[in-house]
């Protein structure tokens, strides 16, 4: 019962001091770890600014690899609400029937296609297609477009000798430049073309504002999403149990997304630039250094959360920060829902059990810490529902 | 049964019946503006935030203390804040009237 397991690496520190801390390219990261820092933390926007230096936010962080803003990620209010006022309803769209009926044609022809194989690599072939195919719905553009997305592999930024690599960080800001490109030639009904149209503050938004955003669609919903995926199914494989507890009762599947999310938290932290000196957790913290929102930690403080290292599929008050929380919350969380909430329903209609083959798992070092986030591969066999 | 009215934050009135389960899961269900239920229900959204108005606030009951904890950080919170996915539908709510927060 390990193999799916998500052990909690910041229990320690969380409870004896309540932040860690770590370098990341000299500009350290002081990691907030109770669920009440991190919240307070994300709602003060004042002290603890997302508007830094392009890619400084990120950890690790871009500023080598990335000169565009990511709107709205990367402003603080009000303007950021005036950006955000501008795709918010777009980014609602998956909670349209024809936008659900969609995605649940996909997923379900991918779960009939690896129910038919003898075993199949899960990561690869299984939640980077799934995850590239619903973008093409969240973007509104031809379905064809993924296997281009698809070719990427998984990882956009991210080579396998290193954190962060610039060269693959530039496929991905070359394309979205030539898809700009064309959707100012030939406007269409996808995102780009809403962007190019949209009214900002009295004046159309700029290329690099529309890059801003799009770079964020692919970025921010990418790796995480594909965790998400892949973590689900190696649960399922070591709790089948499960899988039939939502097959007999549906009606908890809303509540079993929003624990998953808790529980694998597919994005483990992210930065907020510090405005002036302070003091988090009674601790000195200086202006111009970083602090990180732990989400991953977060989300298992046992003050607030009962038996927070067990998955409970119908846990019923789950105040999870598995999303980030005000102001920045998830710009792509209805969509990501959508997809689980899918993904959910296909596997409890179909499959009666899974089995896992081989795995490595994704280890990622936060200083002191170590924390898996998911795999760099499992593969597994689909079994049918008899 | 419990008729429960809405107050959008455009001023429309909006009465509409329910039986069981959460206002919030009543609300979404009858398309009431503002009240989105994201989370579906597991308070950890904040998007289903109404003020009671305060004659009937002794019906609702007051928030919970991890419903507080996620009301704490939204600016537009008051002593009548709930989030309405924590209340449960039952004949003591009919006729509580419930503003949608900004």
């Amino acid at each position: 019962m390990d193999k799916s397991e998500m052990p909690d690496p910041f229990e320690q520190a969380r409870l004896t001091k309540g932040y860690g801390e770590m370098n990341d390219q000299d500009d350290p990261v002081m990691m907030l770890l109770k669920l009440k820092d991190v919240r307070k933390s994300a709602h003060n926007f004042k002290t603890f600014t997302s508007a830094a230096t392009p890619g400084r936010i990120v950890v690790p962080s871009e500023v080598n690899i990335r000169d565009t803003r990511q709107i709205p990620f990367e402003v603080d209010p009000p303007l950021h609400g005036e950006y955000r006022a501008i795709v918010e309803p777009w980014f609602r769209r998956p909670l349209q029937p024809e936008y659900q009926a969609a995605l649940s044609r996909q997923i379900t022809a991918m779960v009939d296609e690896v129910l038919a194989m003898d075993s199949v690599e899960v990561v690869e072939k299984f939640s980077l297609p799934i995850q590239s195919r619903a973008l093409t719905l969240l973007l509104n553009i031809p379905y064809a477009e993924a296997e281009t997305w698809i070719s990427w592999g998984t990882h956009v930024f991210r080579s396998e000798e290193t954190a962060l690599d610039g060269s693959k960080a530039a496929i991905l800001y070359d394309y979205i430049d030539a898809q700009i490109d064309r959707a100012i030639e030939q406007p269409g009904v996808d995102l780009y073309s809403l962007l190019l149209s949209a009214d900002f503050q009295g004046r159309k938004l700029t290329k690099e504002e529309v890059k801003g955003v799009m770079i964020l669609t692919f970025a921010g919903g990418r790796d995480t999403v594909i965790n998400a995926i892949t973590n689900s199914i190696a649960y399922f494989a070591e709790h089948p149990q499960s899988l039939l507890r939502l097959h007999n009762e549906p009606e908890i599947i809303g509540k079993a997304i929003e624990e998953f999310v808790r529980y694998f938290s597919p994005l483990t932290h992210m930065g907020r630039v510090v405005t002036e000196d302070t003091e988090v957790c009674n601790h000195a913290v200086k202006a111009d250094t970083r602090v990180s929102l732990c989400w991953a930690s977060a989300n298992r403080d046992a003050a607030v959360f009962e038996n927070p290292d067990e998955i409970v599929l119908d846990r019923s008050i789950n105040p999870h920060v598995g999303f980030g929380f005000s102001h920045h919350n998830c710009l792509g969380a209805t969509h990501a829902r959508q997809i689980l909430k899918t993904l959910l329903t296909v596997l409890a209609e179909k499959v009666q059990s899974i089995d896992i083959v081989n795995y490595k798992e994704n280890i990622e070092t936060w200083g002191e810490f170590r924390r898996k986030v998911g795999y760099d591969s499992i593969t597994v066999k689909f079994n049918a529902h008899k | 049964m419990a008729k429960i009215t809405f107050i959008t934050t455009e001023n429309e009135t909006i009465t509409v019946e329910g039986f069981t389960g959460s206002v919030m899961a009543l609300a979404v269900q009858h398309g009431i503006k503002g009240i989105d239920g994201d989370c579906g229900g597991v308070c950890s959204c904040a998007t289903c935030h109404v003020h009671v108005e305060p004659e009937f606030m002794e019906r609702t009951g007051l928030a919970g203390d991890l419903e507080k904890d996620m009301l704490e950080f939204d600016d537009d919170a008051n002593a009548y804040s709930r989030l309405s996915c924590q209340i449960k539908i039952s004949e003591a709510l009919d006729g509580v009237v419930l503003r949608v927060a900004k």
